[in-house]
C-alpha cells in the first residue's frame, strides 16, 4: 500500500464499499496524469462533500447520465491544448453507464475518442437505496425488486455490457475484479497504453446492496470469480482470453452467502447452476 | 466593410467562426441544422482550426461542450425545439459549473403536435436555467451578438453560459445583406479560464456535491452574477459599437419611434420587424423591443414605460396554466405598486409559425382602445 494514494482517506464510503477498493486499486495503475470524469453515483456522493474532496488528481462530476459526453469534451479539448499525454477515463456505476448513460457511451466508442470508460458494478442504483438495475443478477432482490410470494427478485438476466461494448470494435475491452488486483492493474495500464476507446467492467460487491458482513468484500468478489457468476477476460482483435480460471465452485456458495438470494429455494439454485453452466458454455467454451 | 448577402444560417456560423472556437458540438435538427452543417464545412475546407465534434444527441451536445468549456476551451453549439427540451438538465449544470459556453437557440416550437416551425415556447421553457438569454431581430444582430456573446459569458465577474435566440426560418433561412467582420480579434481575445480547469498540474474538484448551506450560497452567487451581468451586456454591446459601428438599444432593450407615443408595443426577435413597418407610419404607437430576456431588464423597460397608457405584449410563447405569455406576467410584475400603470394587453401570436402580418398589428393596435387591462388574446389565422 502506498502513502500517497490518489483517493485520500476520508470519503463517506460504507465500511466494506467494494467500489471504493476498486477506485483506489485503478488510481494506482492510472497514476496522477489523469482526469476522472465521474457520473452521479455512490463514488461520487462519497467523495466530494463541497468544500473537501478526496481527489488528489483533476475530477469532474456533472450529471448521471452524460459521464462519457462530458470526457469526450475534456479529451478533445485536451489535445486541441497539446495535452494528448494526459489519460481520460469516464467512470460510473452500472446504473449510469449500463442504464441511464448507455447512449452517451455507445456514442463515445463510436465516434472513437481516446477516453477509457470504467463501469464499476455493484448490481444496483446502491445510492438511492438499492434499487433494480442493468447490471442487477437474476433473482437478486432489490427494493424495486423485491423477493415475496407472488417474485423470486428480479426477473431478468444482467445486461451483457462487456458484449456491447466489443460489438463496437474497440481495440480493447477487459472485465475485472477486485479479488484480482494485479490482473485489475495490469488491465487499466494496457488500456491506457493503446489509443481509442476502451472499456473496464469492474465487478464491485456492495456490502448494503447485497448483504453480507463488511468484512467480507473480497471473499465475496473471490467467490463470483470462482462460481462463474463472474468471468475474467480481455477481448482484443475480437478474440476473447480468459484472464483468471475459476475453480468451479457451486454457485449455491456464492447466493447462500448474500441476503439478497436468500429467499430462493434448493430447486432455485439448482436453476441458477443450470443456467450459469449454460452461459459459460455460450461464452467461453 | 463591404455588403454581403448570405443566409441566416450561414452568417451564424461565419460569425462563430470569427470567434475562434476550439470546439464546434454538432447534432441536427430543424431549423438548426445549416449552422452546424456550415460550421462542419469551415472546417472541413480548413478555415476553422476546431475541433468538430459530432455527438450522439442534443444531451451529448451539451454535455461535451461542459465537458470542453472545464477543460479550458472555448466551444460552441446550437439547437432548437427538442433539442434545446433535451438539454435541460445540462443547462442548469452548465450555468451552476459557471462556464461560458456560447449557444444559438434557432426558436421553435415544442411537441405535441410536432410542428417545425417558429416560435418561442423552446428558449422562454428554459429561462430560469442560468443562461443569459439575447433575442435577435435580424442576421446582421445575430452575428454581432454572438462575438458580444462570447465577450460577456467569459467576463471573469459574470462567467455564465449565453443562448443567442434567431427565429427559426425567419432567421436562419432568410437572405439578408449585412455586413460581416473580417476579424474580430481586435474586440474578443483568446479565452483564458481565470479559474479551475481540469489540469493534472493543478488538479482540482469540479462538480461537486454540497448540503444545503453551500448549496444555497452558490446558487446565490449564480443569481447574483446574472443581475450582474446586465451592465456587462452592455459595456460589451457598447464596446462593439465603438469598434464595429452598430448599436442595438442599449445592448438589453431597443426603444424605437417610442417618443411622445402614448401606445407601446412589446415584443422580441423578427417580429420587431412587422412592428417597425406599422409604427413607421403612426403617430400614437411606438417599439419596446426586449433583446435581454434574461437577465430581465426590469428597470430598463419600466423606464421605457414611463408615462405611457397602453402597453401591447406581442409574444409568441403560453406559459400553460396562467392563460397568458410569459412576457406579460413579468411586465405586469414590475409594474406592481405603482402608480400611472398602464394599460398591458398581451397576445399570443406566431405559434407553431403562425403569420403576424402588418395588417394585424394595425388592427391590434386599432383595437386596443376598447380593451381593458389585463386583456389576453390568442391572435389565429382566419
Amino acid at each position: 500500500m502506498k502513502k500517497d494514494e490518489l483517493l485520500a482517506p476520508g470519503h463517506r464510503t460504507c465500511a466494506g464499499c467494494g467500489p471504493a477498493i476498486a477506485i483506489r486499486m485503478l488510481l494506482r495503475a492510472t497514476g496522477p496524469n489523469t482526469v476522472i470524469c465521474n457520473a452521479t453515483g455512490c463514488i461520487e456522493v462519497t467523495t466530494t462533500q463541497y468544500p473537501t474532496t478526496s481527489w488528489k488528481i483533476p475530477w469532474i462530476h456533472v450529471l448521471f447520465e452524460n459521464a462519457a459526453s462530458v470526457a469526450s469534451g475534456i479529451r478533445e479539448a485536451l489535445d486541441m491544448q497539446g495535452k494528448s499525454d494526459v489519460n481520460v477515463i469516464a467512470l460510473g456505476g452500472d446504473g449510469g453507464m449500463m442504464d441511464i448513460g448507455f447512449r452517451a457511451i455507445s456514442g463515445l466508442w463510436e465516434r472513437g475518442h481516446n477516453v477509457l470508460v470504467i463501469t464499476y458494478d455493484n448490481e444496483s442504483y446502491a445510492n438511492t437505496g438499492v434499487q433494480r438495475s442493468g447490471g442487477t443478477p437474476w433473482h437478486a432482490s432489490t427494493s424495486t425488486t423485491p423477493s415475496g410470494s407472488a417474485s423470486k427478485g428480479k426477473d431478468q438476466w444482467k445486461k451483457d455490457m462487456p458484449a456491447i461494448a466489443a460489438a463496437h470494435h474497440i481495440p480493447y475491452v477487459a472485465t475485472a475484479s477486485i479479488a484480482q488486483p494485479f490482473d485489475l492493474d495490469k488491465k487499466v495500464k494496457k488500456a491506457l497504453s493503446i489509443k481509442g476507446p476502451k472499456y473496464i467492467h469492474i465487478h464491485c460487491p456492495c456490502t448494503i446492496g447485497w448483504r453480507f458482513d463488511e468484512s467480507k468484500t473480497i471473499e465475496i468478489a473471490k467467490l463470483a470469480l470462482d462460481t462463474k457468476m463472474c468471468a475474467l477476460y480481455e477481448i482484443e482483435n475480437h478474440k476473447k482470453t480468459l484472464t483468471y480460471k475459476p475453480k468451479g465452485t457451486p454457485v449455491k456458495e456464492y447466493l447462500k452467502a448474500q441476503a439478497r438470494f436468500r429467499h430462493l429455494t434448493d430447486e432455485d439454485i439448482e436453476e441458477y447452476q443450470k443456467r450459469i453452466d449454460e452461459v459459460w458454455a455460450r461464452d467461453f467454451e | 466593410m463591404t455588403k454581403t448577402v448570405m443566409e441566416g444560417s450561414l452568417a451564424t456560423a461565419k460569425a462563430a467562426a470569427l470567434c475562434e472556437p476550439d470546439m464546434v458540438v454538432a447534432y441536427p435538427i430543424t431549423p438548426q441544422t445549416h449552422i452546424v452543417e456550415n460550421l462542419g464545412k469551415l472546417i472541413a475546407q480548413g478555415k476553422l482550426k476546431s475541433k468538430h465534434i459530432e455527438v450522439d444527441s442534443e444531451f451529448s451536445a451539451l454535455s461535451a461542450c461542459v465537458g470542453g468549456s472545464a477543460a479550458g476551451s472555448r466551444v460552441f453549439t446550437a439547437t432548437a425545439s427538442q433539442g434545446l427540451a433535451l438539454m435541460n438538465e445540462v443547462l442548469f449544470a452548465a450555468s451552476g459549473m459557471r462556464l461560458p459556453i456560447v449557444m444559438v437557440v434557432a426558436n421553435r416550437a415544442l411537441s405535441a403536435p410536432i410542428n417545425i416551425w417558429n416560435d418561442w415556447q423552446d428558449s422562454i421553457s428554459a429561462r430560469d436555467s442560468g443562461w443569459i438569454q439575447l433575442y435577435c431581430e435580424t442576421v446582421q444582430e445575430i452575428v454581432d451578438t454572438i462575438i458580444q456573446a462570447y465577450k460577456i459569458a467569459e467576463d471573469k465577474n459574470i462567467l455564465l453560459p449565453v443562448m443567442v435566440c434567431m427565429d427559426g426560418f425567419f432567421l436562419t433561412h432568410v437572405v439578408e445583406v449585412l455586413d460581416m467582420p473580417k476579424s474580430v480579434s481586435k474586440y474578443l481575445k483568446k479565452y483564458k479560464p481565470p479559474y479551475a480547469i481540469l489540469d493534472p498540474k493543478k488538479p482540482q474538484t469540479q462538480g461537486p456535491f454540497a448540503f444545503p448551506k453551500p448549496y444555497a450560497e452558490l446558487r446565490k452567487d449564480l443569481s447574483d452574477a446574472m443581475d450582474a451581468s446586465a451592465a456587462t451586456i452592455k459595456k460589451c454591446h457598447d464596446d462593439y459599437a465603438k469598434l464595429f459601428n452598430r448599436t442595438y438599444g442599449n445592448g438589453l432593450i431597443e426603444e424605437y419611434r417610442t417618443k411622445n407615443k402614448k401606445t407601446i408595443i412589446i415584443t422580441m426577435g423578427s417580429l420587431a420587424g412587422n412592428v417597425k413597418e406599422v409604427v413607421d407610419k403612426r403617430d400614437d404607437t411606438g417599439l419596446l423591443r426586449i433583446k435581454c430576456f434574461r437577465p430581465f431588464p426590469k428597470k430598463d423597460i419600466m423606464n421605457a414605460l414611463k408615462g405611457k397608457e397602453t402597453v401591447i405584449i406581442l409574444e409568441k410563447n403560453i406559459s400553460l396554466g396562467t392563460s397568458c405569455g410569459a412576457l406579460f406576467d413579468e411586465i405586469r410584475s414590475i409594474h406592481c405598486n405603482i402608480e400611472d400603470t398602464p394599460k398591458i394587453l398581451d397576445y399570443i401570436v406566431g405559434i407553431g409559425g403562425m403569420d403576424c402580418r402588418t395588417d394585424d398589428i394595425e388592427n391590434i393596435i386599432n383595437q386596443s382602445k376598447t380593451k381593458k387591462d389585463g386583456h389576453i388574446e390568442w391572435l389565429m389565422e382566419k
